[in-house]
């Protein structure tokens, strides 16, 4: 991935000239965002930041603001990645994003990463800062009670500077494009199944991080080459240092402490989840429009494999799905842990 | 009770002034006198709100301000000075309880006074003698004594740390103050005022104060130590709930736990999230009419506590997810739950999964490990969990396959093995206290017996599987079995297979009934045949035990590994 190629350097220092090389490179690449809307200078101190990058999402953004800032996200960093579907208008009125405009190429700007890096170490420092997309929701426990502030201070507290979430997706039961998602609902009145134990993990020793894979996405339609399945490992939230970066999505960060979210002497730790509600009737639509651009990972080789499920009618759900309620379901299914955070 | 209580507190206060204002309020309106002490590392600025928010209120003091550090002498330093100005400035006190800005008040001021008018002449405050191992959690116990910690934790870990492994090594043992016999508690106490000026005014207090100094976490030991000199009448429990977690953090208080503490009956709780609103608008609890003098019992909340700490140290067994992924042999429980393997005994009876089906109570599958997929009780496509079938997902993390189907799983679960399937978990079901195996050595043979294939392949075949099996027994005949394990040969449970096969029923399956009839066995004709034809192809059969042909049965084969 970086320039270094297969020259044989040690890996410490290899992961220290990877880190530098994503930040220069965000710091690069920072040219590329036009400001369409800063209102920065309204983030307080101790404000929880959302850092989004989003493109044709209109009809998600109301639901997924409201869920943010329910849970206590004071500011919201957006990068609109040339919109045409009026959500840059959308987001421009509201008064507690700000929002960024680029016609470049998400593939290029490794899917997005850079320009999210780069508004991290802008404006992220200090912070605690949420890295995700428009169609994920965080769930962490005790989130029916406590704010997401009550995690953020208990994380301090405890001396954690990152928080891990899942990805689960969530599909509807029945075709997925059966039920019509209306602007301001809640996705997850429809996409309410997901599976609940066919997850697989393996430990990528030189980030330290996990790699999970499984669920829906890699049964339905990964089978006939299941280890290319998108990975589920994510670790949205973070008291930002400048130092930092995000090396792939949100799966992992550098430096390689970051990713070390669990225990691997027996105890928990505490975890959360995104629920992926990517499986809507949005999606076909999406997917297509999305093969057309190739501008995803890996070829877009997810979508062109969804793609071909869908037309040849795939539902999700199976009867081994389970429908979601709320998060102690999520913990005693060993999705999520409260650790000790009583 | 003709006794009058006058309580006094000495607040010590940290961060979050407003809330801090706000227990002082609490306190000083229930009739308590309140020395507040700030602790100097709050900028002056922050101050002028708090006491903007509890001018006119009678009976606020403000002491000397002290720079506190978490686990100094300081805060010792902080309460000695408040505590003898509130004694100096109302004379007429009883009792002073040490609380802190985020410590709050659960009942009505009242009816702590009225517990304490009960019984004016005890002291409430923990101290339990260091000798008794186990009551600090996260640090060291009785060294808090006998080294010295000119060092501060949190800020100079690194000395901290080399400081203390130094005088492991050259063997440092301060000596303790002649007379004191090291104690240790909860940092929040109640004591009386005569006990309190007795200490205050110790005649030896600067030998004491000079020996603390060093020490380590002396909020935690002085006054703990102190009051066994000069009380009568210690009860060793503080009135104030907090719990530590596994690393001796204090736990913090939200919303939720609202109902728990109501149920606490406890005083004093801490410590209070400072934006959980509702709880502290819910707490104190208002005056009931007549002041309730009831003990707190804060078991319950204890023990939800005592979970949560279980949890983050041990897990839940058998649990691998995000936040959980134990290293080789520290999985504190490898699986959730029991489960059977049968291996060999669907070759010897072709029908025997659907047979054990009917028998035993559990989820009896076929082979889950088998190469061309997993076979699932009733083979879907998508099995318990949302598991898939497919064979090369669950080969990619065979572990994570069968301790998640182990998990979701509410039965237990049943399932056939073979050489022919995927070897990997060998030692991990060999060494797990869950599993039962119960072997056929050598029954792999049977199947090849009708195969109908050319003699050479059948020599490759057998060379191949004979291999896979005797790996796999130097696994279970190893010192690192931890699961019930019984092995039998072919020839020996020939001999007697309906005996053998209701012992290996009822172990895993208690409750079930007598076995009585053998499922429909597969014919054997040719096998000695076939044995023979390998031996003089110059491989030689060694699993399935010397007895055979079945005419000259020996009966001492059998080995258990249990």
């Amino acid at each position: 991935m970086t320039p270094l190629g297969r020259l044989p350097v040690p890996d410490r220092i290899r992961r220290r000239l990877e880190r530098q090389y994503l930040i220069g490179r965000a710091v690069r690449r920072r040219r590329v965002l036009h400001a369409v809307a800063d209102r920065t200078a309204l983030i307080q101190p101790k404000d929880i930041l959302a850092f989004v990058t989003q493109r044709n999402e209109r009809i998600r953004l109301p639901y997924f603001l409201d869920y943010y800032r329910n849970l206590g996200v004071r500011h919201f960093l957006f990068v609109d990645n040339a919109s045409d579907d009026g959500s840059s208008d959308f987001l421009r009125e509201q008064a507690d994003v700000s929002l960024w405009w680029t016609d470049s190429s998400y593939k290029r700007h490794r899917f997005g990463m850079d320009w999210i890096n780069w508004l991290l170490l802008r404006y992220g420092r200090g912070h605690w800062c949420l890295t995700v997309d428009p169609d994920e929701f965080l769930i962490y426990p005790h989130c029916d009670t406590r704010p997401l502030d009550a995690l953020t201070d208990w994380l301090d507290a405890s001396g954690r500077p990152s928080f891990p979430a899942m990805l689960l997706d969530m599909y509807p039961k029945g075709g997925i494009e059966d039920q019509i998602y209306r602007e301001g609902q809640d996705p997850f009145e429809i996409a309410r199944w997901f599976d609940p134990a066919n997850y697989s993990i393996s430990k990528n020793q030189y980030l330290g991080n996990l790699w999970i894979q499984g669920g829906p996405r890699t049964r339905a339609f990964f089978s006939y080459d299941p280890l290319t399945g998108p990975a589920l490992n994510k670790i949205p939230l973070v008291k930002w240092h400048w130092r930092y970066a995000y090396v792939s999505s949100t799966h992992m960060l550098l430096p390689r402490g970051l990713n070390h979210v669990y225990d691997e002497s027996g105890g928990e730790m505490a975890s959360g989840s995104l629920l992926h509600a990517k499986f809507l009737s949005t999606f076909a639509q999406k997917s297509a429009e999305e093969l057309d651009r190739r501008q995803h990972y890996a070829n877009s080789k997810e979508y062109r494999a969804y793609h071909s499920g869908m037309q040849r009618g795939t539902t999700l759900w199976c009867s081994e799905s389970r429908e979601y309620q709320d998060w102690r379901q999520l913990e005693d299914l060993g999705l999520i842990s409260r650790g000790n955070w009583a | 009770m003709s006794f009058q209580v006058r309580l006094g507190v000495v607040l010590l206060c940290h961060a979050d002034l407003d809330v801090a204002a706000r227990m002082a309020r609490i306190w000083a309106e229930g009739g308590a006198r309140v020395a507040i002490h700030v602790d100097a590392k709050v900028p002056e600025s922050h101050l002028g709100p708090m006491k903007a928010a509890l001018a006119g209120l009678d009976g606020v003091m403000y002491s000397r301000r002290h720079r506190c550090d978490w686990g100094r002498f300081n805060l010792v330093r902080a309460t000695q000075d408040a505590a003898e100005a509130l004694l100096h400035e109302y004379p007429d006190i009883t009792h002073v309880y040490l609380a802190s800005g985020a410590c709050l008040p659960l009942r009505p001021i009242a009816d702590l006074i009225a517990f304490l008018a009960a019984d004016p002449q005890r002291d409430h405050i923990e101290s339990v003698s260091a000798h008794e191992v186990g009551w600090a959690v996260g640090g060291l116990n009785e060294e808090r004594f006998t080294l010295y910690f000119p060092f501060d934790w949190r800020r100079q870990r690194w000395l901290f740390d080399r400081f203390v492994a130094w005088q492991r090594r050259l063997g440092i043992r301060r000596r303790l103050p002649r007379g004191v016999a090291p104690h240790l508690g909860a940092q929040w106490w109640c004591l009386t005022a005569e006990t309190l000026r007795l200490i205050l005014n110790d005649p030896r207090r600067a030998e004491f104060d000079r020996y603390f100094r060093l020490s380590w976490i002396p909020d935690e030991s002085y006054f703990q130590t102190l009051v066994r000199r000069h009380s009568v009448d210690v009860e060793s429990r503080s009135l104030t709930l907090a719990q530590f977690d596994h690393q001796g953090r204090p736990y913090q208080l939200y919303d939720d736990h609202i109902r728990l503490l109501e149920e606490s009956r406890c005083f004093v709780a801490r410590k209070a999230w400072p934006r959980a609103a509702r709880l502290m608008a819910h707490f104190p609890r208002p005056m009931t009419g007549h002041a309730d003098m009831s003990p707190p019992q804060p078991a319950r909340f204890q023990r939800m506590i005592n979970r949560t700490v279980m949890r983050r140290v041990l897990g839940r067994p058998g649990l691998y997810m995000q936040s959980r992924y134990p290293r080789k042999d520290a999985e504190n429980g490898k699986t959730s739950a029991p489960y059977a393997v049968f291996q060999g005994f669907s070759d010897v009876f072709p029908e025997f999964e659907t047979w054990l089906t009917d028998r035993v109570s559990g989820d009896v599958h076929g082979h889950l490990f088998g190469p061309e997929g997993v076979e699932f009780a009733g083979r879907p496509e998508i099995g318990p969990g949302a598991i898939s079938s497919n064979s090369m997902l669950r080969d990619h993390d065979a572990q994570g396959f069968l301790t998640a189907l182990i998990r979701i799983t509410t039965r237990m679960q049943i399932f056939q093995f073979s050489p022919r399937d995927n070897q990997v978990l060998n030692w991990f079901i060999a060494t797990d206290p869950n599993a039962h195996l119960i072997v056929v050595t050598g029954a792999w043979m049977l199947p090849l017996l009708q195969s109908g294939m050319p003699f050479d392949d059948i020599r490759r075949v057998t060379a191949l599987l004979q291999r896979a099996e005797i790996e796999q027994l130097d696994v279970l005949n190893s010192v690192w079995v931890k699961a019930r394990v019984q092995v039998h040969d072919l020839s020996d449970f020939l001999s007697r297979p309906l005996a053998l096969l209701d012992e290996a029923v009822r172990q895993i399956d208690p409750q079930a009934a007598p076995v009585t009839d053998l499922p429909r066995m597969r014919d054997l004709t040719g096998l000695d045949d076939l044995l023979r034809r390998l031996r003089n192809s110059g491989l030689r059969p060694r699993l399935t035990g010397d007895g055979l042909p079945l005419t000259n049965i020996d009966d001492g084969q059998r080995r258990s590994a249990e």
